[in-house]
C-alpha cells in the first residue's frame, strides 16, 4: 500500500516528468512530504510566487515541447496560478497543475484556504478534475497528461484533496491514457478537403502561407519548409509561429500583424490563395476582418475545430494535425516558380528597411541612449542567432519578435494571446532548465521585470544561467506609445521611478551592469555571454522609442504606419 | 442582428462534475442568454443529455456549438432550428380551487388545452400541461384571471425529425477508434 501523495509522484515519473515547479502550503503538504523521498529522481524548483511556477512551467514546455508540471497549495496558491492557466490556454501550452485542496469533509464550508478551484478554472483550463480518493490518482494523472499534451495542447488542473493525498491505495502499475471516448485529439484528415486545398494552391498565382504556433507544436517545421520550397510560396509567421522557419530563409518574409513586417501584411491583401497553418486569425494578426485578404481564397488547417471559421470564414478547412496535413498535402502540390510574386515583397522590405529598421537597429550616433531594436539585434548576433529569446510583453516583445534572428525552432518564447506582463523572467527560468545547453535571453522592460522580479531568488538558489536584459526606459513603453499615438500624449500612469536594478541583482548574488551609452553595449553583451552564470544588463533606452511599422487597432492590415505621421505607400514603377 | 432566431442545442456528454458550468460559461462570456436548459441521463448508460435553447444568429450559435464540442467530456453537440425537431415542455399551474370553480367551462378548457388535473384540494388545484411554449403560455393567460398562485415551466426537451441517428453513428465511430488505438 502506498499513499496517494506517493501515487502522484510515481505517476509523474511514469509520464517522464523530471522537473516540478512549485511552492508548498498546508493542503499540499502530504505531497511535499513524500517528495522529500523522491528528490533523487524529481527536481523541484522552489519559486518565489506561484505565478512564477506556472510561467516557468510554460517556458519549460514551450522550449522543450514536453508537459510542464506545477504543484501549489489550495486557496491563494491555486488562485496565484490563474494568470498562467489563462495564458497557457491561449497559447496552447501543455501544463499539468496540481493544487492541494482541503479535506473532503470540509469542502464547501469556506474552510481555511479553501477555494473552489475546479469552479474557478472552468473557462481557463482545458480540463479540471477534483480527486477525492487516493485510488483515483493514477487514472486521473494519466488522463491529465494525455489531455494536456495532445490535440491542441493546454493546461489541466488536478485539485487533490488532503484525503486523497493521505489515503492509502494499492499501486498496481501505471496505465497511460491513449483513448478518451469524448475526445479525439488526432482526427482523420478528410481526403476531399486535401484535394480541394491542393486544387486551390495549384491554381494560385499569388499564394501566401501563414505559419502559426501549430507548426511548432506539431514539430512540422520541415514539412512547412518543404511545402513552401516545392511550390515556391512565401511564408509569413504569426508571433508564436516565429522560429519555425529560419529567419534568413529566402521564402521567409517576416512576421504578420500589428507590428509585423510590411511585406507579408501588405501582400496578405494582394494574395489570391492563403494557406493558414496552425494559426487562429487573432485580431492582432488580421486587423479589421472586413478588409482582410479580400482577394484570397483561404485554406485553414487547424487541430482545433472550433478555430475553423471562427474569426475568418475559410474556403476550405482541414481539421487535423499540421504535420500530418502538410505531409499529405505535399505530394498533391505542383512544383512551381513565382519569381514575380516573390519579388513583390522586395519593395515593402526596402521601404521598411530604410524608414524603420535603419533608424531602430543601425543608428548613426555612436554614443548616448540606445534603441530597443539595436540592443535586441546585437544580442541576437552575439549568440550566433542561436539563443532562445524569452520576452515579456510590450515594446520589448515586439522588438524581440522583429529583430531577434532565429536559426532553430522553439527560439521565441513569449506570451502571445494573453499578453501577460511578468511572464518573461520565470518563463526564461523554465526554458533554461529545459534547454541547459542553449543561451536563454530574458528580454524585458523595466515594468514587466518588476512584476515577477522576486524570481531572482529562484535563479540565485538554483544557479540558473539566464541572461536578463532590462531595456529600461523608465516608462511603461507600449502604453506610452499608444498614449502618444491615440491619447494626445497624455502620459497617464506610464512614467516609472525605478530602483537600481543592478544593485537588486547584486543583492541576489547575480552579476550585472548598467549600460548607459551605446559605446558600452558590445562590451557588456560580451561579458554577459562569457559566463555560464546568470547575468543582468540594465540598458538605458531612449524613452520615446516606439515600435513601427504599426497597424492601428481596427485598421486594415495593409493600412500601415511607418512612423507617427507617415503611412506606407507602395512605390509605383510602371 | 435581425436574423436572430431560437435555436435548440442538444449536447451529449459523459457524466462529469462541473461540465454544466463549463458549458454555461461558454454562453455567458459571449453575452448570450440561455432561454432554457434541461439536463438528465439519457437512455444510454453513462451518457447525459443537455438540451439548451438560446436566441441568437446562426453564425454565433455555430461557434458556440464548436466551443461546446471542444469540452473534453462533451461527446457531441447538435444545433437545431424548430423545424428540425419535435420538442416539448411541461408546465404546472397552481390555482385556488374556488376560483377555478368560477370557470363555467372547466371541462372544455382542460380538453381544448390538452391539460390534466394532477391534484385537487379544498384550497388549490394543480393543472399540468405539456406543449410548446406558446401553448403553455396560452393556458397561463387564460388561467391568470383565476389567480394563479404558482406557475412553473420546464426547459425544452427535443428529439430530431431526422431518420438517421447521428449520435448513435458517432458512438460506433468512437468504438472503432478505440479498437484502432488498442491495436497500436
Amino acid at each position: 500500500m502506498i499513499s496517494g501523495a506517493e501515487a502522484i509522484l510515481r505517476s509523474f515519473l511514469a509520464e517522464g516528468t523530471d522537473t516540478i515547479f512549485g511552492y508548498p502550503g498546508g493542503a499540499i503538504m502530504p505531497f511535499y512530504d513524500k517528495l522529500y523521498d523522491y528528490t533523487d529522481r524529481l527536481r523541484h524548483i522552489l519559486v518565489r510566487h506561484e505565478q512564477g511556477a506556472i510561467h516557468a512551467a510554460q517556458g519549460y514546455a514551450r522550449a522543450s515541447g514536453r508537459t510542464g508540471v506545477v504543484s501549489v497549495t489550495s486557496g491563494p496558491g491555486a488562485t496565484n496560478v490563474i494568470t498562467g492557466l489563462s495564458d497557457a490556454l491561449m497559447d496552447s501550452t501543455p501544463i499539468v497543475v496540481i493544487t492541494g485542496q482541503v479535506g473532503v469533509a470540509t469542502l464547501g464550508t469556506d474552510a481555511f484556504q479553501e477555494t473552489d478551484v475546479v469552479g474557478i478554472v472552468q473557462s481557463i483550463s482545458k480540463w479540471a478534475f477534483q480527486i477525492r480518493r487516493a485510488e483515483e490518482i493514477p487514472a486521473a494523472v494519466a488522463k491529465a497528461f494525455y489531455i494536456a499534451s495532445t490535440g491542441r495542447p493546454g493546461p489541466v488542473v488536478l485539485d487533490i484533496t488532503k484525503d486523497a493525498q493521505l489515503g492509502m491505495m494499492e499501486w498496481t502499475g501505471y496505465q497511460p491514457v491513449k483513448y478518451i471516448r469524448s475526445y479525439n485529439p488526432d482526427p482523420e484528415i478528410n481526403p476531399a478537403d486535401l484535394a480541394d486545398a491542393a486544387a486551390l494552391l495549384n491554381s494560385a498565382e499569388r499564394p501566401l502561407i501563414l505559419a502559426g504556433h501549430g507548426i511548432t507544436i506539431a514539430r512540422a517545421e520541415q514539412q512547412l519548409t518543404a511545402l513552401a520550397e516545392k511550390a515556391d510560396i512565401p511564408v509569413g509567421a504569426t508571433m508564436l509561429g516565429l522560429s519555425a522557419m529560419p529567419s534568413d530563409h529566402p521564402l521567409f518574409k517576416g512576421m504578420l500583424g500589428m507590428h509585423g513586417n510590411i511585406g507579408p501584411n501588405y501582400n496578405t491583401n494582394k494574395a489570391d490563395v492563403i494557406l493558414a497553418v496552425g494559426m487562429r486569425f487573432d485580431d492582432r494578426v488580421t486587423g479589421d476582418t472586413s478588409r482582410y485578404a479580400p482577394d484570397a481564397k483561404i485554406i485553414h488547417i487547424d487541430i482545433d475545430a472550433s478555430e475553423l471559421n471562427k474569426n475568418i470564414r475559410a474556403t476550405t478547412t482541414i481539421h487535423g494535425d499540421a504535420g500530418k496535413v502538410l505531409n499529405a498535402l505535399l505530394p498533391l502540390i505542383n512544383q512551381a516558380g513565382r519569381e514575380e510574386w516573390l519579388k513583390s515583397f522586395d519593395g515593402p522590405d526596402k521601404v521598411e528597411h530604410e524608414t524603420v529598421v535603419m533608424r531602430e537597429v543601425f543608428p548613426q550616433e555612436t554614443v548616448g541612449v540606445m534603441r530597443m531594436g539595436e540592443v535586441t539585434r546585437r544580442i541576437s548576433e552575439a549568440t550566433g542567432n542561436e539563443a532562445i529569446c524569452v520576452t515579456d510583453v510590450g515594446q520589448n516583445q515586439m522588438m524581440g519578435a522583429r529583430y531577434f534572428k532565429f536559426t532553430k525552432p522553439r527560439s521565441l518564447i513569449t506570451s502571445g494571446g494573453l499578453g501577460t506582463m511578468g511572464f518573461c523572467l520565470p518563463a526564461a527560468i523554465g526554458a533554461k532548465l529545459a534547454c541547459p545547453g542553449r543561451n536563454v535571453i530574458a528580454l524585458m522592460g523595466d515594468g514587466g521585470f518588476q512584476m515577477t522580479m522576486q524570481e531572482l531568488g529562484t535563479i540565485m538558489e538554483n544557479g540558473i544561467g539566464v541572461k536578463i536584459v532590462i531595456m529600461n526606459n523608465n516608462f511603461l513603453g507600449n502604453v506610452r506609445q499608444w498614449q502618444e499615438l491615440f491619447f494626445n500624449s497624455r502620459f497617464s500612469a506610464t512614467p516609472m521611478l525605478n530602483p537600481d536594478f543592478v544593485a537588486i541583482a547584486a543583492a541576489y548574488g547575480i552579476d550585472g551592469e548598467s549600460v548607459m551609452s551605446r559605446d558600452e553595449l558590445d562590451g557588456a553583451i560580451g561579458r554577459m555571454l562569457a559566463t555560464d552564470r546568470p547575468y543582468l544588463l540594465n540598458v538605458n533606452i531612449e524613452s520615446t522609442d516606439m515600435v513601427f511599422p504599426m497597424v492601428a487597432p481596427g485598421a486594415a492590415i495593409d493600412d500601415i504606419m511607418l512612423n507617427v505621421s507617415t503611412k506606407y505607400k507602395p512605390e509605383t514603377h510602371e | 442582428m435581425n436574423n436572430e432566431q431560437l435555436f435548440t442545442i442538444s449536447v451529449f456528454t459523459e457524466n462529469q462534475v462541473g461540465l454544466l458550468s463549463r458549458i454555461s460559461t461558454i454562453f455567458t462570456r459571449r453575452g448570450l442568454n440561455i432561454e432554457s436548459i434541461t439536463a438528465s441521463s439519457s437512455s444510454m448508460p453513462g451518457i447525459h443529455k443537455i438540451t439548451l435553447t438560446c436566441r441568437s444568429t446562426r453564425a454565433a450559435m455555430e461557434k458556440v456549438v464548436a466551443q461546446i464540442e471542444k469540452c473534453v467530456e462533451v461527446l457531441r453537440a447538435f444545433l437545431y432550428t424548430d423545424d428540425e425537431i419535435v420538442h416539448q415542455e411541461i408546465a404546472l399551474y397552481k390555482v385556488p380551487t374556488d376560483r377555478l370553480l368560477d370557470l363555467k367551462n372547466l371541462e372544455e378548457v382542460i380538453r381544448i388545452h390538452n391539460a390534466r388535473i394532477l391534484e385537487i384540494t379544498r384550497e388549490y388545484t394543480v393543472i399540468e400541461k405539456a406543449g410548446h411554449s406558446d401553448e403553455t403560455e396560452a393556458l397561463y393567460n387564460l388561467l391568470k384571471r383565476y389567480d394563479i398562485r404558482q406557475f412553473v415551466r420546464s426547459g425544452r426537451i427535443a428529439v430530431t425529425k431526422s431518420p438517421t441517428e447521428h449520435f448513435t453513428y458517432f458512438l460506433e465511430e468512437q468504438e472503432k477508434r478505440r479498437n484502432k488505438t488498442e491495436d497500436l
